[in-house]
């Protein structure tokens, strides 16, 4: 290694100019939950500050992931390093179309969560931090989205489940308490994984910077098991995402905890595996990608099949919209398995839809089980005749979730049945809408038993009725579907554009390497 | 001296993948306690071994004079050992609580969020 003389020149080491104000976006939606977090820590004794911080907070956060997008609309992929250390030295954080979306649909998700909580979670949920962990697992969320770094990937991984553990257990009932173990261990062994895969990864190529990597996956193809390492990463996504042969912590767990953490679980958590696994499939090793793509196809039919059929099969309303979380995952690797522009874009446009539209049939449960006293689909019923409104929302998300027009499901299958087809996998397209037909007979069922079919003669009875802020989470998330089913234009555009990105990475990586610098 | 850490490594992790396969929490916390130090373990290997140069940079230089350690991986295990030291506190109480409210530490016995005899739903009414 060459000796230098003093002084040094810093240019090459150290970012050396101030950083431009919008970029300080980049980091602030992380720095701002944890931040209220801690506050909101201070505050725990006060249970009717709370949901008033955290609603405000999440508003705000909402608001400047809003204008990350459009920055990063505007602009292209940005990026910011810690402690002015050039990249791949200094931790990145880099934000394209694809990770902007994500953090923009979470903080919506999570909003609407904090609202419905205000209902859902007394006064002892409150004391034992429900608000706190909830903040915090948004920072753990935004983290993962919008770092280009992965190991600092693998720590906001990290933040979200030991959040997540403490919402899981809030209430302490001798469910969460088993549901929990099994989720715990199984999570802990998924990003252990991770993390063995990491390690793997920094003796490979020794970096962790994602632009880095992806610069330099090309020359080391010949050399070095790049396809072994894939392979693992795979796994590990897979098992956050829950997909199918390592997805039973899932229909084991997400019932368990209360309704509003259940919803935010459902939103939140398995589309942070599949955002990352797009990330590390499609965009650091996408040759790799091609060469296990059967492998990822079968394990997408297997995943949407297995999910809808096991939903036909629960009584439990929580249980049954568990297993229709686990069909959508399919529906997204089969896009990752498909590959190219389109069939990405189709799994991003279907997990934003997944991300409002499941978040609010777990809402809807919630609710129902309220009016019909119960979760159960033998005991429920009558929900129809006595509140029409409730049943009108509930009807359209079950045909979101169905994949029927003129809602937000509709567009993201058509687009993974299209490039199924275009690629040729004509059985990926038949199992895409098999599984959606499953899924409609399975929500059509629940229709049916519970709100259509008269109130059950001696069964227990909920509230008579709602008070109209319980309706408020749903009603957002419902129009939310529709607009997105009815005008799809924008989105779709923004989606396409950061497919493109991830396809063809050369944005991502001349915002971390601008033109000329050396490595 | 690479190889024989890798070999240490596979070691550890096929002690804590039998102990993580068995039915008994108690045997699974040891698992995933082993599990933690074989990762730490691979990571620090996967940053090659160099024992006797500490990375301090001489006076009056701007970089090393010859190659050091490698500080990075000693960076990302601190940080894997704090996560992993953690969780496996919640999982120890964790268990010790569902051993104490479910009175069993046997996973097949587990049941209580997962009955299996729940009543399949009606077909028609």
């Amino acid at each position: 290694m060459a000796v230098s003389t003093s002084p040094a020149d810093l240019s090459a080491a150290l970012v050396l100019q101030p950083v431009a104000a919008l970029d300080w976006l980049v980091i602030l939606p992380v720095a701002w939950c944890i931040g209220i977090g801690a506050v909101l820590m201070m505050v725990r004794h006060k249970g009717f500050l709370q949901p008033l911080i955290a609603v405000a907070a999440l508003a705000v956060l909402v608001g400047l992931d809003a204008v990350l997008l459009w920055h990063v609309a505007q602009s292209g992929p940005v990026t910011m390093v810690m402690g002015r250390w050039l990249p791949p030295f200094g931790i990145a954080f880099t934000v394209d179309l694809t990770g902007a979306l994500f953090a923009l649909t979470a903080a919506v998700v999570a909003l609407v969560g904090a609202i419905a909580a205000i209902d859902d979670i007394n006064a002892s949920g409150r004391r034992y931090g429900f608000y706190p962990f909830l903040m915090l697992l948004m920072a753990g969320v935004s983290g993962a989205f919008l770092t280009g770094d992965i190991f600092n990937l693998y720590v906001w991984f990290e933040v979200l489940l030991i959040s997540s553990f403490g919402l899981l257990v809030l209430g302490s009932e001798r469910e969460q308490i088993d549901g929990a173990v099994k989720y715990g261990f199984l999570n802990l062994v998924a990003t252990t994984l991770f993390l063995i895969a990491t390690g793997y990864l920094y003796g490979i190529f020794g970096t962790l910077n994602m632009a880095d990597i992806a610069r330099k996956a090309p020359d080391l193809r010949d050399t070095a098991p790049l396809v072994t390492l894939t392979g693992f990463y795979i796994l590990a996504f897979a098992m956050k995402a829950a997909a199918f042969p390592v997805n039973f912590w899932l229909p084991a767990s997400y019932h368990t905890p209360r309704i509003v953490v259940s919803a935010l679980f459902a939103g939140l958590l398995t589309k942070v595996g599949i955002y990352a696994l797009i990330r590390v499939s499609v965009m650091l090793f996408p040759f790799e990608r091609e060469q296990l793509s059967l492998v990822i196809a079968v394990v997408a039919v297997l995943t949407m099949l297995t999910g809808a059929l096991g939903s036909l099969a629960q009584t439990d309303t929580r249980r049954l919209l568990g297993y229709l979380v686990i069909s959508g995952i399919g529906a997204m690797l089969a896009g990752i398995a498909i590959g190219g522009a389109d069939a990405i874009g189709g799994a991003i446009f279907y997990a934003l839809h997944s991300m409002l539209v499941m978040t609010a049939l777990y809402l809807a449960a919630g609710l129902a089980a309220r009016l019909g006293g119960g979760f159960s689909l033998i005991n429920l019923g009558g929900l129809y005749r006595d509140h029409p409104l409730f049943t009108a929302l509930s009807l359209m998300l079950f045909f979101a979730v169905s994949g029927l027009p003129p809602f937000s499901g509709f567009w993201p299958k058509v687009m993974l049945v299209k490039s199924a087809l275009d690629s040729g996998a004509g059985w990926l397209a038949g199992a895409l809408l098999l599984a959606g037909f499953l899924t409609m007979i399975a929500t059509g069922r629940v229709f049916l038993l519970a709100y259509w079919r008269p109130a059950q003669e001696g069964s227990a009875t909920g509230q008579a009725v709602l008070p109209p802020m319980a309706l408020l989470p749903l009603l957002v998330l419902t129009t939310l579907s529709v607009l997105i089913g009815l005008f799809p234009e924008t989105l779709l555009a923004l989606i396409k554009s950061a497919a493109l990105t991830l396809d063809e990475p050369s944005a991502y990586l001349n915002s971390v390497f601008p033109a000329g610098s050396a490595p | 001296m690479e190889p024989v850490f890798a070999v240490l490594t596979g070691i550890f992790l096929s002690f804590a993948v039998y102990l993580l396969l068995s039915k008994f929490i108690i045997r699974m916390l040891l698992g995933v306690a082993i599990l933690g130090n074989a990762v730490n373990l691979l990571i620090f290997t996967s940053g090659r071994i160099m024992r006797e140069v500490p990375p301090v940079i001489g006076a009056g230089l701007d970089v090393p004079a010859g190659p050091t350690a490698n500080p990075l991986p000693q960076a990302l295990i601190l940080t894997a050992i704090v996560i992993s030291f953690s969780f496996f506190a919640f999982l120890l109480v964790l268990s010790w609580r569902a051993y104490s409210g479910l009175g069993t530490d046997n996973t097949d016995a587990m049941r209580v969020a997962e009955p299996d005899d729940v009543q399949p739903p009606p077909l028609g009414y």
